[in-house]
Parts: C-alpha cells; structure tokens; sequence
C-alpha cells in the first residue's frame, strides 16, 4: 500500500491503482472519455488531468501509476490536487480542443440526455468559441444495421476499437488516417461481425456510435426505466428496460459483476422490435380448420368441451424455453391435478434429470468461477453463438494468463484459441479413460472445468454423454473440495428452473419424445413451446406471445405475456435465481400467464388453490425455499457429479452439433424481430456486408 | 495533410502476392520477431509490398499483408493509412517530392512548382505516360542545398527552373542523372570551391 494525499486528504492504495483509480478512492471525481475500467488505458482524451505536486505539468490520471509517483523531498507522501485553478483551467483547455471539431447538433442527437461530453461540458465547457475556421466534418461510415454512426461526433477516444479488439475479439473496428484526419471505421466498412457489437454504443461517451433501431425513438428523460433480467439465453443478464407509454423503446445492460458484467448481446439489445410484431393479442379458437379471434370465455369453453372425458394420461403438457418459474409452478400444480405425469420442461429433448440431482444440470462453477478456471474443456458447445457473454469471459480469463482450452465438438471463430481435440463422443471418451494428453493438462491445472453443450445432451444418447462428460473430471482426480468444474451450458433461460421444480415426466409419464409420437395424446398444452413439431390428431393448446410454430398448429391460442411483461422469477445457468420485473402491459386482450392457467384450471375442473400472484408465489416459495433467496446460488452437491459418472450407458460416434445454429433467430420473439432477421441474413451472407 | 483514401475500385488489381523473392525476404523479416510477435514486421512488410507493386499500395496487398502476418485486415489499413510514405494512389514511376519549407521557399521552390506543374499537372497527378508525377512535401532536411526536391530515393539540390528541366528531361529520357548538387559544389561546401582550411595555417 502507498501513501498519497488527494486534495489535503490522506489516502492509502495499492501501488499498482492508477492515479484515477486513487483520486476516486479518495472520493475525488474525475472526469474522463477515453478510460474506462474494463478496457486497457489508452490516455488519449486528456480529460482526466490532474496537478501532481512537482510535475511541471498536469498529469493524465488515467495513466499515471500511484507507483510512479516520487515522495516529497522530505519523504512525505506524493500530493495529488483535482480541484485547484490549475487543474479546471488545463481540462477547459482540453475540452475547448475536443469541442472545436465538435458539432453543436445536440438538439437532433440521439446521445442527449445521456452523453457524457455534454455532461462534462456542463462543469468545463466554456459558453463561447474561440474558433473561426471551418469545423472538420466526417463521411457517416456503414458498420452493420445494428450501430449507426456519425462520425462527425467522435472525439476518437477509441474505446469503441478497445471493446472490438480486446473484450469482444473480433477485431474489426479500427482508426485509419492520423491526427485531425482520423477516422473510426471497418475495414472497406464491412459490417461488424460481432455478438456484442451494441455494446460500443453504450461505450461511445459522445453520439458518434447510437443504436440503429432506436434512432429518433425517444429521449431518455421521458423513459421509463424498469430494472429487469434477459431471457434470451440462459445465462440472466441484467437489464435495463426503457418503456414509453406500453412500448418497449430500448433495452440496456445492468451491472452485474457475477453475470454478464457490463455488457449484453445484440440479441439481448435489439430484439426489443419483436415484442411488438406477430402479438398474440386476443384467444384464437380453430374451426372448420380455421383460427377465429373468440373471447376468453369461448376459448375456455372450447377447451373444456374437448378435454371432458379425456383419460389423464392421454393429457400432455410441454413447457417452453421462455417460461418463469411461477408459471412451470403453475403448470406443473395444473398437470398433477388433472392427475396426468406427462409434463416436460425439455422441449428439445436434452437428457437432464433432476432425479440425479442438481449439479448434474447446473454450470456449477458459475460464471464468474470461469476468471478462477485453470483449464477448460467445451464439449459440444458453441460458446460464442450459445452464450455470446460467458464466451466474452472465457476470453477474458484466456487473455489474462495461460488457460489451456480444449474443444470437443463444433469447430468454429470462438474469439481465443483452442486445441481441437476432436468431433466426438469417442474422444471424450478417450479423455475419460485417462488415455488423452489433454487429460494431464486438466489435471495440472488448479481449478479445471468442463462446458458441457446442449448439443451433446439433446442426442438419442444425452445421458450416456453428460454420464462420460462427469467421468473426465471423477475419474481423473478433478474434482476437489471446494472447485466443481461441472458446468452444464444451458442455451433456455426457463431451463435450470423447471428442473429444479422437478417439471419432468412423473411414475410411467411421457417425455417430450414421447408425447410427440402420433397418437400418443389427445389433448396437448405447450406453454410457449415453438421449437417441436405436434403430430397430427392430437387437440393442440397454445398459451404463448407470438404468432409463431406452436400457435401455427393450435386449436386454442391462448394469449400470454412475455418477459417485459410480467413480474417473474429466472433461474440463470448457474443456478442463481434472479427476479425480472413488468415494464409494459400485454397487448389487448392477452394476460400474465399464470392468471391464465388459474382461469383455465377453474374452467376445466381442476382449479388451481392460489387466486393471486402472491399468493402463488408464497406456495412456490415454501415448495422450493431456494428460489426465494434471489441473486444467490444455492451450491449443488458435488457428490451428484460423482453419482452422474456411474450411471454409464453407451454413445454412439456422431459428433457433437450445437444446439444454437442461428445466433439471432433461436424464440418466437428473436422471429418475429426485423432486426433479428436481418442480422441473421446478414451472418448467414444472404445479404451484402459492405455498404456499396 | 488531408484524408487519405484508397484508390477508386476500378485503378485496384485484383489481386496481390509477393513475389517468390519478396516472400523468402518477408519470411525472414518476421522470423527477426519473437514467436507470436510477427506483427511487428508489418511496416517493412507494406514497404516491400509498395515497391513490388510499383510505388503505391493497392487494397488487395494490404490484405494480403495482413494475412500474412495473421492480424486483422483492419490493423494493416491502419497502418498504411497512418504513414505517408505509404501511397494510397498509383504514382509515376519517378516520384518527385518537391520541398516547399521556408528556406527552400525562399531560394525558389515556388518557381520549381510551376516547372512542375506546367510539365506534370496538379499535384498527385500522374502524367500520361505514368512516368511522373509530383507532391510537395515538408522540410527534408538538405536546406543548405535549397530547393531541392527528392525523385525516388535520390536528392537533388541547389535547383533552378533549367537544371530542374534538365533532371525532368534526364528521367524522361530513361537516363539518369547525377544526384546531389547541381552547382559547383561538394556536398555542401561552399560554391565554387572551399573558402577556408585552404591551406596549413600561416601564424
């Protein structure tokens, strides 16, 4: 620790803190553009300048180490002042330089409101300028339809390049030209490639870099912001949502150190435009072969009619990858009473069981652990496309140090290297036995994980993989005390949810497979479930959003609520329990969808006991106390693991796929998002990805 | 300075790759790097890569410089746009870089320009028969000779509109005329010969 006196106040930091890191410490606040926390110091704005006592001029604080500072010439302590004349007349220098290029088009930017060079201009700009020439002016740059520019604007602190190259991988922004001539672009203006490009949006501090889709939508005073958690993978990211009215505007990332940071995807950002198109906004029933909009007593009475005298087993329900807790609470409570097993929560098939525990299905090394791993082996999975933001992380550790990262699996542009170690289960196999070289990298390593994909568990043999999978690390002395380098990457952010409410197949129930089998079924009830196909015969009710695959094969549509929607509980990969909060009302006659299936179970003679949502939520909590302790994980034993590994079974040799193809088109909300579909055209090359 | 561009589409090769020779030199330049560190060589690399393809440097090469040392195409157009010597726009084959700085202004540099632009055209522009063409550059550092102009890697000093016409008509002729002064002089010792140290010191 070091000594240092900020502004007359004693302070003590480590050595290794920057001088900025040390003024706020110290409670000072500094302004600043081009630093920032998670990306390396470029010191280019010269907006952080403070007065280091015996330099004969301001120092940038943002690349100055507390270490680098000499002590007074009777040994005192190093003294730093970010308030004195000095100071605020060298950053009105510096911001009168970066506001003479600047244009003054505030009142049609989208960044007001919320920019930091305005803010900024507020405590150091002066009122008049002092210059006469002509302002530069920049050409607009195309760099993919999710992030528009107006070059003009920028004030090159090049955080947009710093997030390109370092956090997101892809290097593909950079600045050509030099001096008053630079520029910030692509190469031939290419389009970006990256999932997390929307991120430099946020980053930009200035309106060079704004959101395509929301340009011109709103200002930010007149939003309203709701706290809330993302739904679009499974790992919960947090977010901001911005509403006006019943509109979902925008959607920003939340801080959350343990999830995603302070990024989000551009699935996350932009899908927002898909909450609004394809709505199911009023209960459909099909007659003659032909949905009509009924009333919600219709639809009821509809389902009631045909359900009367239906054997319970031949009743099946298959719950979504989008569906909250409290509704797979719901559902489940609705199924048992109706006395029927054939419930599922694993509408792609994935060969989880809560019966052999909760660490058999959760990331137990949880996101954050993925900075602490020594090792990583990804076992069919596509981290980037699967989980864009955990991938950020493995790259994150992967910079940091040495991390010897295998891939078993689809090959693919992850953002770090890898080995490649094989396509499939046989080499796993091989690395269970002990027989690999990878196997002894594992093992030298302190902390090794294993990422085990959707894709690997989705096939015939799922359980015979994860089984193989848990065997790598059991039988190779890689689990200790303390370090469970498990980890199950689910793609379904209803996923790990469900299954901890034990939303599976009850004593001789069906699963999913077999529920999709012809004529298994007469009446079958998918909450959300768009991603299967029903057979024919079977009398379908779909309680969803969108307008997609299941409501394309219903018989009742049920209108229900999506994630901005309602209040709901999420269990995130990891296990961690996070609450998402309403931002906006459905549309028309649609409702929350728990209210719906307490409707439905009075109509068909099963009423479900709880006539609120609290008080729903207070019988899920005291049916599953773990689900109420939000943002904590409830660790998993690690013994699971070791049970998983013995229960054997035999795989066959076709390599593993993952289970994500698409990264913008993976729910019925990314589908009936423009932006999505274009994006995704736009990855797949059906469209030009250069401006010409 | 202003915004440098690469060419217009239609002056772009198709394509570029090093000759053999250039490739078995480019691979020796990187192996002068540690491992992982080959990117380091990408100046000398667009150097070589410029004078290949005849004094500029076109788009395709940029690529393929990048892709050689195996860093983003972006990072090499970075480079190449950052430093002037790389030329972004075809050039004559003889380069003039006429010095327009104070001292070579005073000494006539402004009449060399019309000499210039009366037998070559606007700056940038490369003649006809893509032999010539002329940039003025700043202070390059011969003013004890001034004006002097630089045509590809020679200096040529102590200019006036003749001799400058003489050099022009030299390169034009396929010849090559003698670099350095173009007065009675060595290097830069003084006109018409040494004034001082002419002899042992008299007491």
């Amino acid at each position: 620790m070091t000594k240092l006196i900020v502004d007359g106040r004693e302070i003590d930091v480590p050595p290794e803190y920057t001088l900025l890191q040390a003024c706020e410490a110290a409670g000072a606040e500094i302004p600043r553009f081009c630093f920032h926390e998670r990306l390396s110091i470029a010191g280019n704005c010269r907006m952080c300048l403070v007065e280091l006592v015996g330099s004969p001029k301001p120092v940038a604080s943002c690349a100055w180490a507390v270490r680098d500072c000499r002590p007074g010439p009777k040994g005192e302590p190093p003294v730093v002042n970010t308030k004195t004349p000095l100071v605020k007349k060298a950053r009105e220098g510096v911001m009168e330089f970066l506001l003479i290029n600047h244009p003054l088009d505030c009142p049609i930017c989208d960044q007001g409101g919320e920019c930091d060079l305005q803010d900024q201009a507020m405590a150091y700009g002066v009122d008049a300028s002092r210059y006469q020439e002509n302002k530069r002016a920049v050409e607009d740059k195309y760099i993919g339809p999710l992030v528009k520019t107006i070059m003009t604007r920028c004030i090159h602190c090049t955080r947009c390049v710093r997030f390109s190259t370092e956090v997101a991988g892809i290097p593909e922004l950079g600045a050509t030209g030099r001096g008053e001539d630079m520029e910030i672009t692509t190469y031939l203006e290419h389009a970006m490639r990256s999932e997390l490009q929307g991120n430099v949006i946020d980053l930009c501090p200035v309106g060079a870099l704004t959101s395509k889709p929301y340009a011109f939508q709103a200002r930010p005073w007149e939003l309203t912001k709701t706290e809330s958690i993302d739904v679009m993978d499974a790992l919960g990211s947090n977010i901001r949502i911005d509403t006006r009215g019943r509109e979902v505007l925008r959607i920003l990332p939340r801080l959350h150190e343990d999830v995603n940071e302070e990024w989000i995807s551009d699935k996350t950002r932009f899908v927002w435009d898909g909450l609004r198109t394809q709505r199911l906004d009023q209960p459909y029933v099909r007659e003659k072969g032909m949905l009509r909009p009924a009333s919600w007593s219709e639809a009821f009475a509809a389902i009631a009619a045909r359900i009367k005298g239906v054997a319970p087993p031949r009743i099946g329900a298959i719950l979504g990858d989008l569906a909250s807790v409290e509704e797979a609470f719901a559902l489940k409570d609705l199924m048992t009473r109706l006395g029927s097993p054939n419930l599922d929560c694993r509408q792609d098939g994935a060969k989880l069981d809560p019966a052999r525990g909760r660490a058999s299905y959760l990331f137990n090394p949880s996101i954050a652990g993925i900075e602490r791993a020594g090792a990583i082996l990804i076992v069919g999975a596509n981290p980037r496309r699967e989980a864009a933001l955990l991938n950020a992380r493995i790259r994150k550790r992967w910079r940091a140090g040495i991390l010897p990262i295998g891939l078993i699996g689809p090959q693919g542009d992850l953002s770090y290297a890898y080995d490649y170690l094989g396509a499939g289960p046989d080499t796993l196999a091989e690395l269970a036995a002990g027989k690999h070289p990878f196997v002894q990298r594992m093992q030298a390593a302190e902390r090794p994980m294993l990422i085990l994909g959707q894709g690997a568990l989705v096939r015939p043999d799922g359980a015979a993989i994860a089984a193989l999978a848990a065997r790598v690390l059991s039988d190779n002395g890689m689990l200790h005390p303390g370090w469970n380098g498990f980890a199950v990457l689910h793609t379904a952010a209803a996923r790990v949810g469900a299954l901890d409410l034990g939303a599976v197949p009850g004593k001789g129930g069906l699963d999913v497979a077999g529920m999709l089998q012809p004529s298994k079924l007469d009446v079958v009830f998918l909450l959300g479930a768009d991603e299967l196909e029903v057979p024919a015969g079977a009398f379908v009710i779909y309680l969803g959003t969108h307008g997609d695959r299941g409501a394309h094969r219903a018989d009742v549509i049920l209108p229900g609520a999506t994630y901005t929607e309602k209040s709901a509980i999420y269990v995130n990969t990891e296990g961690r329990p996070q609450l998402a909060n309403r931002a906006a009302f459905p549309p028309g006659d649609a409702r929350e969808d728990w209210a719906i299936l307490r409707a439905l179970s009075e109509a068909i003679g099963a009423k479900l006991p709880h006539d609120s949502f609290a008080e729903l939520r207070r019988a899920l909590m005291k049916a599953h106390p773990h689900l109420g302790k939000l943002d904590q994980i409830e660790p998993a034993a690690a013994d699971d693991v070791m049970k998983l590994a013995k229960a054997g079974g035999s795989a066959d040799e076709t390599p593993f796929r993952s289970a994500v193809s698409d990264f913008y088109l993976t729910n019925a909300i990314t589908r009936a998002s423009a932006v999505m579909a274009e994006c995704s055209a736009l990855a797949a090359g059906k469209i030009p990805a250069a401006a010409e | 300075m202003s915004v440098r561009r690469l060419a217009p589409a239609d002056l772009q090769p198709k394509a570029f790759a090093f000759s053999a020779e250039n490739l078995a030199w480019a691979e020796h330049e990187m192996r002068k790097y540690p491992p992982g560190r080959q990117a380091s060589a990408v100046i000398p690399l667009l150097w070589r890569a410029q004078v290949q393809a005849g004094g500029w440097l076109p788009e395709p090469a940029i690529r393929y410089v990048a892709d050689l040392l195996g860093i983003a195409h972006i990072r090499a157009l970075e480079i190449a746009t950052f430093y002037t010597m790389f030329s972004l726009e075809p050039r004559g084959k003889f380069l003039v870089q006429l010095c327009g700085t104070t001292p070579c202004m005073l000494r006539g540099s402004e009449d060399l320009k019309k000499v210039c632009k009366r037998r070559i055209g606007e700056e940038h522009h490369v003649t006809a028969d893509g032999k010539f063409s002329w940039i003025e550059v700043e202070c390059l550092g011969a003013c004890v000779n001034a004006p002097m102009a630089q045509i590809n890697e020679d200096y040529y000093e102590d200019l006036t509109p003749a001799n400058f016409e003489q050099i022009l008509d030299a390169f034009a002729a396929g010849r090559k005329p003698r670099p350095g002064p173009q007065v009675d002089r060595q290097l830069s010792a003084p006109i018409g010969g040494p004034t001082t140290l002419l002899g042992p010191e008299k007491s």
